[in-house]
């Protein structure tokens, strides 16, 4: 990795060019110096070495040029550090809030270091200004931030006609927790639990981005047994969370019986879990330096799991309703998913093969090729969580044999160093990036979920669609609102 | 005497036959099930808390709760379903039932509509979408079964049903049985219209009209919701498969024999639509016009039928 020193001038220019070059805006953290701010921007392209631009800013009043023309995904980090840090972009197309709270008060930067504990609520911005469509019969449906079902805080607001969704705008942000600023001077160690929290049911893909990311921060080098066996927890993550989606797809058409199903599966998949990690959601597997296995789990028994799974499918494929409820429905484009940058599965259903186990190889997976499906609507979106499942099963009966419990120590080192660690998790890509400080402590932890990316696909894929097609659509997504709203 | 007894057995009856239906989806779907009685048991949990009412909302809201279960139970006392002899007689024909149950549906759209909430209106539109085409294939189909006796008094078509129990497997009578099936499936909200069971507040159709409702309000519309549910069932069973109804001047005890009769037909009706809904999903609502717009093609066909194949 080389990080380059660049002034404000020079950015936009060095950023066009490497986006030219086939890279992607991965990830962009600011974070507080001795004497003013630094951003970082990661860029990453697939095979190659990720190439950082770091920017220094002023203490005062600080701003920076706006790659939002550029990178749709900039101004979305632009935004978030706007938000969390005081730093202007300047000529911003889009100078709306994104992580604010409502009720911050003005002038407050939770990620400064005078932000001191978080205020008392106040209503100091008024309400978020969502653009209001106007036309005969237009109305708008406010849904949440508070749902019906047990789902995490959103607020959707669609303007309709009759049934069909003009214009949706999706707030969210509602529960900042903070967990960025949790990780600032505690010990790598330490801070590997709350990597594992950082989203409930991404705990491997979240663990293993922030242990790569410490590991290439202190120059350690993981047995390959060890990463073979991080790989095996990674597709067993993705394994059971897949199966859950399926059913629950099955059950927003109110086809209940498929979903029970889906639910005998996933618990099966979950004692799996238990077996090989002491923990249901895998938690403590992947471990600093390596991974620690309890037991390898059984192909066999997999390969069951997969037949089963695939039976599933093709019942509810061949069920003439459920059929019709997801063709066609909520079309993501090939174009926007590139344009938005999208990752993971919400990509691959769209025909963009972007795919970090692939691209960002952090152990050797043999002849691994991801699923890729053209559809780009609800249908491709659940045909491409059941390749995976076959795929993520092929792949674990790969790795049993070369996989085993093991880690080295990190070397000693008395200098801030600064890592990145890139993961395929089971919703997409997911990156970390840690600075050390001298004393071996972390300095600042970037967490990005590829939510962070999918969540402005989903108003764009329901373009057209009607408003009692949405839970299915946003299930098909299913965006992770707590690794989004850190 | 029938009469009195009807509005009972549906008035009891129907939150067990909500709960018997919730309890044969849940076995087929490998679930324990909450028992039979959990409506019941809801309901009572409702009852004692304390009223509310949204702000802003008036006399429409809390009236509408009041009306559907009014209608619904003026419907059980007119409709055979233990016997064919009603107090209200004169008055039981099919215009007046179907004018009574779309009077307690329109009660409660307007409820819906008075709260102001955006999904208040959005349940009372798509409430009114199929309440539209769901009502003139009730009087279409009842109306092919009508012909045959002269008359739209419900008692009389169902006793010339006893006296001629061949008369029911007609054509006309198939095709009204057809089309009478889907719209009670409609008309009750049950899959694949309606998804009772949804927690998602977009998809809803029923259940987002009554989402402003609390306490007792709201037990009185899910008692009421399952009387309509089985007085349509009910009417069903009466006109397709009358077998065992009361008729005439019937003694107790032939009355208590009709009852259990209609128990165990309603129930088995019931079990069956259940059963059914295990393996159905729910249609895209801009196809639910096309379903029902299917059911009312088979009542004209049977209305047809009974002219031509008399």
């Amino acid at each position: 990795m080389t990080p380059r020193t660049i002034t404000p001038g020079d950015l936009t220019g060095a950023a066009t060019e490497l986006i030219a070059r086939g890279h992607r805006l991965a990830l962009m953290s600011a974070h507080q110096q001795a004497r003013g701010f630094g951003v970082v921007y990661l860029f990453t392209a697939p095979g190659l070495d990720h190439t950082e631009l770091h920017l220094h800013l002023p203490p005062d009043d600080p701003t920076l040029p706006s790659l939002a023309r550029v990178s749709f995904p900039a101004g979305r980090f632009e935004r978030e550090i706007r938000d969390l840090y005081g730093i202007t972009p300047l000529d911003h197309p889009q100078p709306r809030r994104l992580v604010r709270h409502h009720h911050w008060p003005r002038g407050w930067y939770p990620m400064r270091a005078d932000a001191g504990p978080p205020p008392a609520f106040g209503d100091p911005e008024g309400p978020f200004p969502f653009l209001t469509v106007e036309g005969p019969g237009v109305y708008e449906i406010p849904v949440g931030p508070v749902h019906a079902g047990l789902i995490e805080p959103g607020h959707f607001r669609f303007s309709v006609v009759g049934e069909t969704v003009l214009k949706l705008k999706a707030r969210l942000w509602f529960v900042h927790k903070g967990i960025e600023k949790l990780f600032q001077g505690r010990a790598p160690a330490d801070a590997l639990p709350l990597a594992e929290r950082v989203s409930g049911d991404t705990s491997v893909g979240h663990a293993l981005a922030y242990c790569l990311a410490v590991e290439e921060a202190t120059g350690t080098a993981v047995p390959e047994e060890a990463r073979s066996a991080r790989a095996i927890l990674l597709e067993l993550e993705r394994l059971y969370n897949h199966v859950t989606d399926l059913g629950a797809l099955c059950n927003d058409v109110a086809h209940g019986i498929l979903h029970a199903h889906a639910g005998r599966v996933r618990e099966q998949l979950l004692r799996i879990n238990d077996e090989v990690t002491g923990h249901r959601l895998l938690r403590g597997g992947v471990i600093l330096g390596g991974a620690a296995l309890r037991a390898l789990p059984d192909p066999a028994r997999l390969a069951a799991i997969g037949a089963d799974v695939a039976e599933i499918v093709e019942l509810a494929l061949s069920h003439t309703v459920v059929a019709d409820r997801f063709t066609g429905t909520a079309l993501l484009r090939f174009e926007a998913a590139r344009d938005l940058g999208t990752l993971g599965y919400v990509a691959r259903a769209s025909g963009f093969d972007a795919d970090a186990r692939r691209d960002h190889p952090s152990a050797d997976l043999g002849s691994f090729t991801p699923a890729l499906r053209t559809g780009g609507d609800v249908l491709a979106r659940f045909q491409i969580r059941a390749d995976e499942i076959a795929a993520s099963i092929a792949l674990i009966s790969w790795l049993v044999s070369r996989s085993a419990s093991g880690r080295s120590t990190p070397p000693s080192t008395d200098r801030p160093a600064s890592g990145v660690g890139i993961a395929e998790g089971w919703r997409g890509t997911i990156v970390h990036r840690v600075e050390l400080a001298p004393d071996g402590t972390l300095a600042r932890v970037k967490i990005v979920d590829p939510s962070f990316f999918n969540w402005p696909a989903l108003p764009v894929a329901l373009d057209g669609a009607i408003v009692p097609d949405f839970p299915l659509v946003n299930k098909s997504f299913n965006l992770s609102y707590a690794g989004n709203d850190l | 005497m029938g009469a009195v007894l009807q509005v009972v057995l549906v008035a009891v009856g129907s939150p067990l036959l909500v709960g018997m239906m919730r309890q044969v989806r849940a076995r087929l779907e490998g679930r324990a099930g909450a028992g039979i009685g959990q409506p019941w048991r809801d309901l009572r949990k409702l009852v004692r808390k304390e009223p509310i009412a949204p702000d802003g909302t008036g006399w429409v809201f809390r009236a509408a709760p009041l009306l559907l279960a009014g209608t619904v139970l003026v419907v059980a006392a007119v409709v055979p379903l233990v016997s064919t002899t009603s107090p209200l007689d004169e008055v039981a024909d099919l215009f007046a039932v179907v004018a009574l149950l779309a009077l307690g549906s329109v009660a409660l759209a307007l409820g819906a509509l008075d709260t102001s909430t955006a999904f208040g209106g959005m349940g009372a539109s798509r409430e009114m979408i199929v309440l539209a085409l769901v009502e003139p294939t009730i009087l279409l189909s009842v109306f092919a079964l009508s012909v045959r006796v002269g008359t739209t008094n419900l008692g009389t078509i169902v006793t010339s049903a006893v006296a001629d129990p061949l008369a029911v497997i007609s054509p006309a009578s198939l095709l009204a049985a057809a089309a009478l099936a889907i719209v009670t499936i409609a008309e009750t909200g049950r899959i694949p219209v309606d998804n009772p069971s949804t927690h998602l507040e977009l998809t809803m159709i029923h259940e987002a009209m009554v989402l402003e409702y609390a306490g007792p309000d709201l037990a009185l519309i899910e008692w009421a919701s399952a009387m309509r549910l089985s007085v349509l069932l009910g009417l069903l069973t009466s006109l397709f498969a009358p077998w065992g109804i009361a008729t005439g001047n019937a003694g107790l005890l032939a009355l208590l024999l009709a009852a259990v009769v209609v128990i165990a037909k309603v129930a088995l009706l019931g079990a069956l639509l259940a059963a059914g809904e295990v393996f159905m999903a729910k249609l895209r609502l801009f196809r639910i016009p096309e379903l029902l717009a299917g059911s009312f093609l088979m009542a004209l066909l049977a209305v047809a039928a009974s002219f031509f194949l008399a």
